[in-house]
């Protein structure tokens, strides 16, 4: 089981209220430990409101890469009364747990609480009661052992604008923090130290967002919607130094249609919402099927029906984004699971969504999309670009233009409208090869063999093999899409000791791949156990399997409380079906 | 310089006598006379026998969905301002169907040349009542008359202050082509509300209704006085008021956007290699 091999790795908690700055708490925390040569994983539980109720920031650094959140916490910041009345029992057995009892107007004389006095503390260093942030920050690297060089770079980059002021009574309450705990804490058995050069801490909507400006992607047209906000503010930080426009529409229609006028006028263009927002781009969607308008589309899901849970997680829109649309036509879904795979997968759907001129989905959720974790870098060979449009001198040397032209592969020529004397011309109707209205029954046919047909097997054979992790000819697998992967792999690492186990990763879940590339049927087909593990209640990946191949995995995990899934709980709820 | 030959396009599939004949030639001969070629333009237009519009002029043309044409054309326009970018749309289309989409671009001033051919009535479906149909309608699908209220796009576009408000009249082609050229030649979004007879569906508002009613606003009428122009939009009934309702030299939406002051998003070339140095440049922020 996990922990049995000796490597270094605690999980960190600060909970609170919204609006107390656990978020600044946990960032900063965060990227003292990737700084510190650190593997971190960070994912984020918060309620719908912007002040009050009960929110926390979960971090775990570790020496081995680390992909999931753990159950058991080793350090708990608690700012509110309910953090330590929620998770005061996830402790481990050196866990700690620190409060200021002069705001919770609680004690605690239990051995593993301390009493820390955050507020006190900031206002002696010469700041307001908000400094307590940064009190709590120095009270953890000192717990940890950790000095405080590296928070005070990070203090130096975010303060920049405020101030010299600011900045030196922020590092003066670190050290308050800091110099408290060293003092105070006899119990603190932590200890860490930098260990190699910085990691990079990527959280997986700037992955998206960063992958989309690296594909060229020159407009984003969306509406706030959580979880998928993070994108267009991502982007939209860099609009101006990259020459891209984000435009925050007045709904999701508008989001889209704008999206499809920028791309048809020549532009990589981009929208994103979640389930609710994506409901009303499903016209858009089968308009930019019909107009071979190329897009792409970011669908972080939540729980729904309707507002469901707002600001949790869940993996139940895939077979919505899959049948989204009316009509037949080509569609490509992908469904990222870490923030690599993010970023190229972005960058592939802007290619295949070029080449093809179809839409394409990046699918997360709120867990996923809110999460952060360490890369190792960014391989650049790995990024394509590829102009499919005809431009210049190659399309004035043309004789005639027709936008939807028949041809071999059913891809016509894109060209930009205003490049030339020719006529670029769409249309939704139903439309002969020049983009004209047309009743024609056989035009018709032949349109959708076209459009459907004849691009689907080139479209299928763009689509990567899943990705087997763990034994090549396993007694187990545990097969999962999206945000699974990290939950998944973990688990291979802590039972592959005893078991045949391997994981079965599908970030590029429609169309499925050919079984030529990667036969991952007969891996199934020989196992003794399948489960397919999802984040919904219905299991919709291995609905989508059975309906494409007619394999059925022989049990299936679904959480669908609007959390995600931890490692312990998951062990533990795999050895229910495993024995 | 083009002529009206350039601008031959399909055969219109309109009723004999339809008011889209009268905006179809108004619009040709104001394009010949503005000298803009076909290639020069695009057309975004919805759904509706007005936004079959595009497919009988020659140009570029995203014929989209009911409803929606302003967004497209608001993206059309954003990724490369220098491309004159049109929207037709029918009232039900344009003020039933996308009326939020017009609310919000007129609020963002983009320049859009919006053409509505407002003929009080669904003519694709076949008769039934539309946002400027007249209280008390009866049709099959309004047996009892129109209860609502008549939208008047006009005192709703004052009321945002739209930076272009015209109306214009299908049966008076000259007058409707002078409108068409000053729209185009407008900075800013430019609503033309063109009262279209639709000879099928719409037995109230008849050419004949419309004849005896329409008139020309008045040479010495100041289009810039947003007061006036509420009092002249609000003119319907026995007179109806065609002209230049109301204008102003508000920014356009494209002018406040930094990114494209010097070149249109689609004229921005890179390549892959200015794209990896792009990923590797902002990813250094990560550590």
């Amino acid at each position: 089981m996990v922990g049995q091999e000796v490597f270094l790795e605690y999980s960190i908690k600060i909970g609170g209220e919204a609006g107390q700055g656990i978020q600044t708490i946990g960032d900063t925390l965060a990227r003292v430990f990737s700084r510190s040569g650190y593997h971190v994983f960070t994912h984020q539980d918060y309620e719908s409101r912007i002040r009050g109720g009960h929110n926390f920031y979960q971090i775990r650094l570790s020496d081995k890469p680390a992909a999931a959140s753990r159950d058991r916490i080793d350090i708990l910041v608690a700012l509110d009364r309910e953090s330590i009345l929620f998770h005061e029992r996830e402790l481990t057995d050196s866990g700690i747990a620190i409060y200021d009892s002069s705001t919770l107007n609680e004690t605690h004389e239990k051995p593993q609480f301390l009493d820390i006095p955050f507020k006190e503390l900031a206002i002696k260093s010469g700041g307001d009661r908000i400094m307590a942030n940064t009190v709590a920050t120095g009270a953890v690297l000192g717990m940890l052992g950790l000095d405080t060089e590296i928070l005070f770079e990070i203090l130096k980059d975010t303060l920049k604008k405020k101030g010299e002021d600011v900045l030196k009574a922020n590092k003066k309450a670190a050290i308050a923090g800091h110099g408290f705990v060293i003092k105070n804490c006899l119990q603190c058995s932590f200890s860490i130290i930098p260990i190699s050069k910085p990691k990079m801490l990527v959280g997986v909507n700037e992955a998206i967002g960063l992958g989309a400006i690296g594909s060229g992607c020159k407009f984003y047209s969306a509406y706030p919607m959580t979880p998928s906000t993070g994108i267009m503010l991502y982007i939209a930080g860099k609009a101006k130094e990259y020459g891209i426009i984000v435009e925050q529409a007045e709904d999701e229609i508008a989001a889209i249609n704008m999206a499809l006028g920028a791309s048809f006028a020549g532009v990589r263009s981009m929208t994103g919402s979640s389930g609710g927002g994506f409901a009303l781009m499903v016209e858009g969607l089968s308009l930019a099927a019909m107009t071979e308008t190329p897009i792409v589309i970011a669908l972080a899901q939540r729980p729904a029906p309707a507002t469901g849970f707002p600001t949790r997680t869940e993996q139940a829109d895939l077979l919505f984004a899959l049948h989204a649309g009316h009509g037949e036509f080509p569609r490509v879904i992908f469904a990222p699971g870490t923030p690599e795979q993010a970023l190229y997968l972005t960058n592939k759907a802007f290619d295949i969504s070029q080449k093809y001129q179809i839409p394409v989905f990046i699918l997360t959720d709120q867990y996923l999309a809110d999460s952060q974790w360490t890369v190792e870098g960014i391989d650049l060979e790995r990024l394509v670009y590829n102009d499919y449009r005809i431009r210049g001198d190659e399309l004035k040397k043309l004789s005639e233009y027709k936008r939807h032209a028949f041809t071999e592969n059913g891809i016509s020529p894109f060209a930009v409208p205003g490049d030339s004397r020719h006529l670029v011309v769409t249309d939704s109707d139903e439309h002969d090869e020049e983009g004209h209205i047309t009743e024609d029954g056989l035009i018709r046919m032949k349109m959708v063999n076209k459009r459907l047909f004849k691009k689907l097997p080139f479209i299928k054979g763009e689509i990567s093999s899943p990705y087997l992790y763990g034994n090549s000819s396993p007694d187990i697998v545990i097969t999962g899409w999206g945000s699974t992967y990290g939950v998944m792999k973990e688990t291979v690492d802590a039972l592959s000791k005893n078991e045949k186990i391997a994981m079965l990763h599908f970030s590029e879940v429609y169309p499925l791949s050919s079984i030529d590339k990667f036969d991952y049927l007969n891996i199934l087909g020989r196992a003794k156990m399948t489960i397919c593990v999802e984040n919904n209640a219905t299991g919709q990946f291995a609905q989508l399997i059975r309906a494409e191949t007619g394999y059925e995995f022989h049990r299936r995990i679904n959480r669908y409380d609007g959390r995600p899934f931890t490692l312990e709980a998951f062990l533990g709820e795999l050895n229910a079906h495993v024995g | 310089m083009p002529t009206l030959d350039d601008y031959k396009g399909q055969t219109p599939a309109w009723c004999p006598g339809c008011g889209n004949f009268g905006i179809l030639k108004a619009f040709k001969e104001a394009f010949v006379e503005l000298g803009i070629e076909p290639h020069e333009f695009t057309i975004v237009s919805g759904i509706g026998q007005s936004s079959k519009f595009p497919h009988y002029v020659r140009c570029n043309t995203f014929n989209g969905l009911h409803g929606r044409t302003l967004p497209v054309a608001t993206g059309v326009r954003l990724a490369n301002h220098e491309m004159l970018v049109l929207a037709v749309a029918g009232d039900g289309d344009c003020y039933g169907e996308g009326g939020n989409h017009l609310m919000h671009a007129i609020r963002r001033n983009i320049s859009v040349k919006l053409f509505v051919h407002d003929n009080q009535i669904y003519g694709l479906t076949k008769g039934q009542a539309s946002p400027t149909s007249m209280e008390g309608m009866v049709t099959k699908n309004q047996p009892f008359g129109v209860l609502s209220e008549q939208l008047n796009p006009m005192v709703m576009a004052i009321a945002l202050d739209c930076s272009f408000v015209a109306r214009g009249y299908a049966g008076d082609q000259e007058h409707l082509k002078g409108l068409i050229k000053e729209a185009v030649n407008h900075k800013g979004f430019s609503i033309v509300d063109i009262l279209q007879p639709c000879v099928t569906f719409n037995n109230v508002n008849t050419y004949a209704w419309y004849g005896q009613r329409v008139y020309h606003i008045e040479s010495d009428y100041n289009p810039e006085d947003r007061m006036k122009a509420f009092q002249k939009a609000l003119e319907w009934g026995e007179r109806i008021p065609i002209g230049i309702i109301y204008k102003n030299n508000r920014p356009t939406f494209e002018e406040r956007v930094p990114v494209i002051k010097d070149t249109p998003l689609v004229s921005q070339s890179f390549g892959l290699n200015i794209l990896r140095a792009i990923t590797e440049e902002i990813s250094r922020e990560f550590y």
